[in-house]
């Protein structure tokens, strides 16, 4: 046994070709959406901000009980047809109702540069990317001017909020410009 | 305030290179690396931790590259930081006189040495020139707090894959950058002139040349074993289309690196040659002694060449 003072040593990280294991909570994967454009965009107007969804928001924001519930369907059904992350703060209306949450970067801006020939993902290049789905979603429906839109920072605060009572609240109502954002130069608006 | 900006105004055509930090403690070392490029280009990107490599810090590689005697230009990346830490960095460095800032997204952590690390993205390249912009011009954090004072006579700059798909979405994106606050741009490889051209051509369309300098990006190809890796799809947003893959392996081996520079060559005239191409960008991926040889062979090397370092207190006035 030596004396003298303590080495301690660093080991090297994980090997090169380490992946998060299928199923990983916390980072996201890009998903598919399961419904349809036609659909999705079908489904948007009855979504939207309207006097009857705005009084069951108001309703049910009321009572504890009501909103978790409602928060948990949310959660149910935008998991399954969107791999919905619940960030409180909805960009689907405006993606193509693809989830831009799932870019494993989480950029709602937009496509990074690393997008693979084919529309791979950069990171998990047996997924396409969550905007060239988008965008292609989107387009098909002549919504491609959507994506122009710009996007400001997600809050973080908000994860795990349902979005649509948000939306209806009007919470939600900063969260992109409008997509005459390149005229003149678009407010960012104050965020913590 | 920014030579990069007044050459870029002057209508010149304009050179900028890639210089990676280096893996390394010692300034002198990496003004060593920076004096190769002096007196070729109009100005150098440090880069920042390029491809997730852990690599000396772009600020304190953009004051080495500005006391060799360059304009250094200096690259943040939203993978390493959150927003607090970004807009403080800019502040620093704004405080030491850095005034041409370049955001991007960057690569994802498990491209580099540290694939375990933590990704941030807090923020994305577009909020990112939007906040640069805000603190610039409203003198505001993003959180609205007051700037006393506000960062000064920042030139904001960005990047774009003209030829990721989605294809047709990519000047919309770029316009984005724009819109937010991007001032000049540089480009992914060109590889694929007429891509590159309907690029451009969009964004000429819409006014945006007028409104953000355009850069192309242009390297060379410089061995078999570099093609073979640029091709592999590993490096992301890189691409070697097949016509060009064809010409680069048509040729024997040992004149890969001759017939990549000719390549590189012939790309930077055909740009020049566009309207609403700025200048060129030079992706030198680590080696900076074969710009010199690239101008000359383009023909743009007209004017420059090496130059004597300058004094260090004429180097520390620069800011
Ligand atoms: S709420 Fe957020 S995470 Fe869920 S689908 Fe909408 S954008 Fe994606």
């Amino acid at each position: 046994m030596s004396s003298g003072p303590v080495h301690v040593e660093l080991l090297p990280g994980p090997p090169a070709d380490w992946q998060p294991g299928p199923g990983e909570p916390r980072l996201p994967r890009p998903t598919e959406p399961r419904l349809a454009p036609r659909s999705a965009y079908v489904v948007q107007r009855f979504v939207k901000p309207n006097w009857l969804n705005r009084r069951v928001g108001a309703l049910v924001e009321r009572l504890p009980l009501a909103r978790r519930a409602f928060t948990v369907a949310e959660r149910k059904s935008k998991e399954d047809l969107f791999g919905c992350r619940m960030c409180g703060q909805c960009a689907l209306p405006v993606t193509g109702y693809s989830c831009p949450m799932g870019c494993p970067k989480e950029l709602r801006n937009g496509p990074c540069g690393g997008v693979g020939p084919g529309g791979a993902c950069e990171v998990y290049p047996d997924r396409r990317c969550v905007w060239v789905v988008g965008y292609e979603r989107a387009a098909s429906r002549g919504h491609a001017d959507d994506l122009r839109r710009l996007q400001r920072p997600v809050d973080h605060r908000r994860f795990g909020e349902s979005s649509w009572l948000n939306y209806w609240a009007g919470r939600d109502d900063h969260l992109w410009t409008d997509n005459d954002g390149l005229a003149s130069p678009p407010v960012m608006g104050d965020h913590q | 305030m920014s030579a990069l900006r007044d050459r870029l105004a002057s209508g010149a055509f304009t050179i900028t290179s890639e210089l990676s930090p280096v893996r390394g403690g010692s300034a002198e070392a990496m003004k060593e690396r920076a004096r190769l490029l002096l007196g070729w280009v109009d100005a150098v990107n440090l880069t920042d931790n390029q491809g997730a490599h852990v690599r000396m810090s772009s600020w304190a590689s953009a004051i080495a590259a500005r006391e060799a005697g360059l304009e250094p230009i200096m690259q943040m990346t939203c993978r390493d930081r959150n927003r607090i830490a970004l807009q403080s960095d800019l502040l620093g460095a704004a405080s030491v006189g850095m005034t041409n800032l370049l955001f991007m997204t960057g690569d994802y952590p498990k491209f580099g040495d540290h694939p375990g690390a933590k990704p941030v993205f807090d923020l994305d390249s577009v909020t990112m020139l939007w906040t640069a912009r805000k603190m610039r011009d409203e003198g505001k954090l993003l959180s609205g707090n007051e700037l006393k004072p506000p960062p000064s006579g920042l030139f904001l700059g960005a990047v774009e894959n003209p030829f990721a798909p989605p294809e047709e979405f990519r000047a919309a994106r770029a316009a984005k950058k724009i819109a937010a606050g991007a001032q000049f741009m540089q480009t992914q490889y060109v590889f694929d002139v007429a891509a590159f051209e309907r690029w451009v051509g969009a964004l000429r369309d819409e006014g945006l040349t007028q409104r953000c300098s355009i850069l192309a990006g242009v390297g060379v190809v410089r061995s078999l074993r570099a093609l073979d890796f640029m091709s592999s799809g590993k490096v992301p947003g890189v691409s070697v289309p097949d016509f060009v893959q064809r010409r680069l392996r048509g040729v024997h081996p040992d004149s890969v690196g001759q017939e990549g520079a000719k390549l590189a060559a012939e790309v930077i005239a055909q740009v020049k040659a566009m309207p609403g191409v700025a200048g060129v960008h030079l992706l030198t991926a680590g080696y900076e002694k074969k710009v010199p040889e690239l101008l000359e062979m383009a023909g743009i090397a007209g004017g420059r060449g090496p130059v004597e370092a300058p004094a260090p207190d004429v180097a520390a006035a620069g800011a």
